[in-house]
């Protein structure tokens, strides 16, 4: 039986595989994206990037539990110009790289979008969903289809790359959030960012373990919940999405594509199964396919709805 | 007590015992056996506070211990802790200092360098390696910052103000040494100016090298990439590196990130690191 093909195509970029590395995973220096690449990953995305640079929340910032993990780092970056001479010669790199970009007000993003606008970036993702860092995402207010419709209406404006908005499974109505996304020119949804925020206690100390107290969600614990925003999402628009949220297997993967997901981010399955868990997936999801009689991703992409 | 041996989450610890090593130094010991090979880490938790790696200096089948220096606030807070008071660790975590198989069984010549606080980091590695009986190189900035000199027997001391032992660095008498011993490895852990030059010495003359780094850490797990260093993640691909691994790592000896990041020369990272 013939190999299964993994290559999707996202927005007019090429992958040899939907795998993704999403923000604020690894993505801090050009050598590291390098290392997910010969990983295995089909695209990667840097660590968000502000105008000016952030030192973030205090240790302890990442911390794993039976479910996965919880993080509030809060947005440590050197800043747009650190970071478009970290990223310069871009096609040094073998696998399209995505710009994740914060900021508080529309203006803010733009000004990092006209920084970074010398760098090969293939796309830009905004965001707006991070629910741990003051100034930025739902803690300013950016989960809205109004306030999510001037940001991107703002980006779009600013460049011709494509633009994939990350929404936040807190949403109720994230298909509403998704369309409005949409209208105002995004390419891609990347769903979902981390839930909650959550908190673990350590008992003993009488503290929560984060320094910041309370962090994002990630893992087999969001995995469902992010599935079923993928399923939700895929019924309210025509772009496509980044099914991301606890997939650590080629299982998980392809169930994310057969809720809709043309591409799949893995984060915490690095810390699950090692910095080759694209690889591994890759293998897995060719090995299903090929004993399920299926050719190609976009032969899955969205079944479960029919 | 936890029945486990290493903790993806923090356990706290009563401090059992603290010793004062030397001007401004203490050891922190905790009677709990923990699965930790020379070179390892553990996070150390200060609730509410902070959460630094350190390496753990003492190691027995049912205690270990950190040896701390008070520089900045957190390490201040250390001292001030008492037998009773508790801190959370996690870990142990990355990869240690390996034991090639030339020097097994007490065969090969060993060095081993330690300079300023990379000293806490070699003394388990060293007493591993009793059979080898290594060669042990200390240096430190002045007589007063030396700690463990006691520890070891056979000890050459050496003070960049030469209050103590030899006046210089234990990178001055290698070539000697080498001509004298013939060594198969040298083991190092202490400032990456010392270690870069280490690492040059063993190049040229082929010897196997291993070097202990710092970096700032974050996660401590090898996801969020602030210990980067040209490709490798010192929490998790190290702290320790051989010298086929450090020949590929561009920024060894010259570049270091900030908390934010940033990419700066190691003199500008230590300054920030010192404050």
């Amino acid at each position: 039986m013939a190999t299964a093909n993994l290559s999707t195509d996202l927005c007019g970029i090429k992958m040899s595989n939907p795998t993704v590395l999403p923000s604020g995973f690894l993505g801090t220096s050009k050598s590291l994206l390098e290392r997910v690449a010969e990983s295995g990953v089909g695209a990667a995305t840097i660590k968000s990037v502000s105008f000016e640079a952030r030192e973030g929340h205090k240790n302890p910032t990442v911390i794993p539990f039976e479910g996965g993990m919880l993080n509030a780092v809060g947005y440590s970056n050197p800043g747009a110009e650190e970071t478009a001479r970290e990223f310069s010669n871009l096609n040094e790199v073998s696998i399209p790289v995505i710009a994740s970009i914060i900021g508080t007000e529309p203006d803010d993003f733009v000004r990092v979008v006209d920084k970074l606008s010398g760098n090969e970036f293939s796309a830009i993702e905004l965001p707006l969903s991070c629910p741990h860092t003051p100034g930025f995402g739902l803690l300013a207010g950016q989960g809205t289809p109004e306030s999510t419709g001037k940001i991107v209406a703002a980006v779009r404006n600013a460049s011709k790359l494509p633009i994939f908005v990350k929404l936040s499974p807190n949403i109720p109505e994230i298909g509403n959030l998704a369309k409005a996304a949409e209208n105002a020119g995004a390419d891609a949804i990347t769903a979902v960012n981390t839930l909650g925020p959550g908190m673990i206690i350590n008992i003993e100390a009488r503290k929560p373990v984060l320094s910041y107290k309370v962090g994002g969600v990630s893992g087999q614990a969001l995995r469902p919940v992010a599935t079923r925003c993928v399923y939700d999402i895929y019924e309210s628009v025509k772009i496509p999405i980044i099914g991301t949220g606890g997939v650590s297997t080629g299982r998980h993967a392809i169930e994310m594509i057969m809720a809709g997901a043309t591409a799949i981010g893995v984060g915490t399955g690095i810390y699950e199964r090692g910095i080759d868990v694209f690889s591994k997936i890759c293998l897995e999801m060719e090995k299903w396919m090929s004993e399920n009689s299926y050719n190609s991703i976009h032969e899955m992409i969205g079944i479960a709805h029919e | 007590m936890n029945e486990f041996s290493s903790f993806d989450q923090p356990v706290m610890m009563k401090i059992d015992k603290i010793i004062d090593e030397s001007n401004g130094t203490k050891s922190f010991m905790f009677r709990h056996k923990l699965d930790y090979k020379p070179g390892q880490f553990v996070m150390v938790w200060l609730p509410g506070v902070d959460e630094k790696p350190l390496a753990v200096s003492y190691l027995s089948d049912d205690f270990f211990g950190i040896t701390v220096l008070e520089r900045g606030k957190f390490t201040k807070l250390l001292h001030t802790m008492v037998p009773g008071d508790q801190l959370g660790i996690r870990g142990p975590f990355g990869h240690g200092y390996s034991f090639p198989d030339n020097i097994k069984n007490g065969k090969g010549s060993v060095c081993v360098i330690g300079g300023g606080c990379g000293m806490a980091s070699v003394t388990v590695l060293i007493e591993r390696l009793q059979e080898n009986n290594p060669t042990i190189l200390m240096g430190a900035s002045t007589s007063t910052s030396l700690f463990f000199k006691n520890r070891y027997k056979d000890i050459t001391l050496f003070t960049d103000d030469g209050s103590e032992g030899i006046k210089g660095y234990p990178t001055d008498v290698l070539e000697e040494l080498h001509n004298k011993n013939g060594y198969d490895i040298i083991y190092t852990c202490g400032p990456e100016i010392m270690m870069s030059k280490v690492f040059d010495f063993c190049k040229k003359h082929d010897i196997q090298f291993e070097a202990s780094l710092e970096r700032y850490m974050k996660c401590g797990i090898g996801v969020c990439g602030q210990c980067v260093c040209d490709g490798q993640m010192v929490c998790k691909d190290g702290p320790v590196f051989n010298l086929q691994a450090l020949s590929n790592m561009n920024d060894f000896g010259k570049y270091s990130l900030l908390k934010s990041g940033k990419r700066v020369s190691l003199s500008e990272y230590a300054d920030w690191r010192s404050c």
